[in-house]
């Protein structure tokens, strides 16, 4: 019965070890390589940090990494706020066009990046709009507002129907109601689609590829044509950079929920 | 009632979809008074209590508040606060802003708020939960800080709607006293919905009973109960013996295979009327030409009382009793004049009775 039971922990933990194994190590040996002295990407020739200085040099690099940020940020708020604004509006619908504005929303997100892509580039061209900026961030906006929507229905469907109405009564109009009552509830719902929005316009090659301009470059798009020529560990040292950012991330938003839900109790 | 109604219904009417919702409510409410809207489910109460809410707009019908229309007037904009069915506190706020929402809103300095809230929450028996978060709260506190977060507002109305159903029973009678005393203590109008026709009797001045979008009787518990107006609410307040009569004359009834004295008069010669006997007015006897003759087909011990099914020739009456007999015994059953409630036939009492004939496996014996 022991051995049994020793063996039941040994096969359990040791199956979870290799499924973050192979999630990981991929990860930590880019990291690892971020700090190498040599540009061999088998052979460790001691530890620098010359490739992250180099990194912090390349204007090339910095500019896209700019671009990015600013296009997923100006994209994400956007899109949760156009997607909140549908969110409510398919909630308060009838069944039956409920049901269709849902699969319509899902539609987007099941359809392949590449046809995405490939129909922006060919509406663009036929609106006759340069491609730039402003293409990027049509395309980044409709293809992340429905994250918020699917992020949001949930929230949505958990409201209790009379708390709306509560606010009402106790003196607020309608707008107020919302601010005061709607939106606090259903805020954590918006703030994961718009992280999520957030992620995804940092992370999207192909749509971008497709509807971006030759002077603007984001970061993946950047990364790719940089690693045509040949893969520099500069790649190595931003991508170690990028992955240690949404690490702090994440942890700062897990640190941040506990604390709300114990100011909660002691607030007065 | 003295002087003008606070609160005026006139020919209120709802249609949703080709369901008529109200059929034209017309009712009175007095400053002061608790008025219990009672009925079965889908009988229009909750529709009614919305729409003096404001959450509802009336098809047609005005409604009137202090003798001003006050049709298409928004919800925070009317002189009234609303108990839902649940509560609907904001989960994310902690007690002492949820009871403070509405002050806040009219921009009432914090010193006088914090004053405020403190007595709402004595008032409701929760001094000390301020800084409390509602969702770690039991169903009876939350439900107590939803009636402090309305009444502070000092609304002129305070409208209930079924706000004691989630509870449990215990909890649910300390509440119904508790409910009152507020009431009484605050001296302001209650306009409270319920399904359950204890409760109604229990705490209300005004009974509405209501049925299917109409109103069926208006009255203080009493009447409603004891001078039923017709078999709907007869069987709805409490259990009745419901059965089909003859008047042969003025004060004189055939019911039950014999014939009776009684107090009521005014009837055409032989017509054909409703007659409600409550079962704790059955009195038993030796069986005899006099009364009404059954077989005991079941007996419910039910603490204060017996509940007897009695078996008269296929009509199977209820009976209570504080002395119990034996199954298969044969009984005697007569009833004092004062008891013997009549009432006229109607179209609407006999849709209501065959709609309770069934729900009910035939208790009350029609023809």
């Amino acid at each position: 019965m022991n051995v049994q039971k020793l063996l039941k922990k040994i096969f359990s933990s040791g199956y979870t070890g290799f499924i973050f194994l192979f999630l990981y190590a991929p990860i930590f040996i880019l990291i690892i390589f971020s700090f190498n002295a040599s540009k061999s990407k088998s052979v460790w020739a001691g530890f620098t940090l010359e490739w992250y200085g180099r990194l912090f040099q390349n204007e090339f690099i910095i500019s896209a990494f700019r671009n990015t940020i600013i296009l997923a940020l100006v994209s994400s708020v956007l899109a949760a706020i156009l997607g909140t604004a549908a969110a409510i509006g398919i909630y308060s619908l009838k069944k039956r066009p409920k049901a269709v504005m849902m699969n319509l929303t899902y539609l987007p997100i099941l359809n392949p990046e590449i046809i995405t892509g490939v129909s922006f580039m060919l509406l663009f061209a036929f609106i006759k709009l340069s491609p730039g900026f402003l293409t990027l961030l049509i395309a980044h906006i409709s293809f992340s507002t429905p994250y918020v929507i699917l992020n949001l229905m949930p929230k949505l469907r958990q409201l209790d129907r009379y708390q709306y109405e509560a606010a009402l009564d106790l003196g607020c109009n309608p707008f107020q109601a919302f601010r005061k009552v709607i939106f606090p509830e259903i805020f954590p719902g918006i703030l994961s689609g718009f992280l999520m929005a957030f992620t995804y316009s940092i992370d999207d090659f192909v749509i971008s590829y497709f509807v971006t301009g030759p002077e603007m470059q984001t970061l993946p798009i950047a990364i790719y044509s940089m690693i045509r020529k040949q893969i520099s560990p500069e790649i190595n040292a931003l991508s170690a950079i990028m992955f240690t950012v949404v690490l702090v991330m994440l942890i700062l938003v897990n640190i941040k929920d506990i604390r709300e839900t114990k100011k909660r109790e002691i607030k007065y | 009632m003295n002087g003008e109604p606070i609160i005026k219904l006139e020919n209120i009417e709802i249609t949703y979809g080709n369901i008529k919702v109200l059929k034209g409510i017309n009712l009175d409410i007095y400053d002061k008074e608790f008025v219990t809207l009672l009925g079965p489910s889908g009988c229009g109460k909750t529709t009614t209590l919305r729409i003096i809410g404001g959450f509802v707009e009336p098809q047609a019908g005005n409604i009137c508040f202090d003798g001003k229309k006050i049709n298409g007037v928004p919800p925070h904009k009317r002189q009234v606060n609303t108990i839902f069915q649940r509560y609907a506190l904001f989960p994310h706020l902690n007690v002492y802003e949820n009871v403070a929402f509405g002050l806040k809103l009219k921009k009432v300095n914090s010193g006088e708020i914090r004053t405020r809230v403190a007595e709402m929450l004595e008032l409701v028996d929760l001094n000390g939960f301020q800084p409390r978060d509602v969702n770690s709260l039991s169903g009876g506190q939350q439900q107590r800080v939803a009636i402090a977060r309305a009444l502070i507002n000092h609304p002129r109305v305070l409208l209930l709607d079924e706000p004691l159903g989630a509870l449990d029973l215990q909890l649910r009678k300390e509440m119904q006293t508790e409910l009152k005393k507020i009431q009484q203590r605050l001296n302001i109008t209650f306009v409270y919905v319920t399904h359950d026709q204890e409760e109604a009797l229990t705490m209300s001045d005004k009974i509405v009973v209501m049925n299917n979008g109409e109103i069926q009787q208006i009255g203080v518990p009493e009447s409603i109960y004891n001078e039923p107006s017709n078999a709907f609410v007869a069987r709805f307040i409490g259990d009745s013996n419901i059965l089909d009569g003859i008047m042969h004359r003025d004060y004189f009834i055939e019911f039950g295979g014999n014939y009776f004295d009684c107090i009521d008069g005014g009837f055409e010669k032989t017509e054909r009327v409703d007659v409600v006997i409550r079962p704790e007015d059955i009195i038993i006897e030796e069986p005899s030409d006099k009364n009404i003759i059954g077989i005991v087909e079941a007996v419910i011990f039910k603490g204060v009382h017996y509940e007897m099914i009695i078996d008269s020739f296929g009509v199977k009456w209820t009976v209570h009793s504080t002395s119990a007999l034996t199954v298969g015994e044969a009984a005697g059953m007569n009833v004092s004049p004062g008891n013997i409630h009549i009432m006229k036939k109607t179209a609407e009492t006999d849709i209501s009775r065959i709609i309770i004939n069934e729900t009910d496996g035939g208790e009350i014996i029609t023809e």
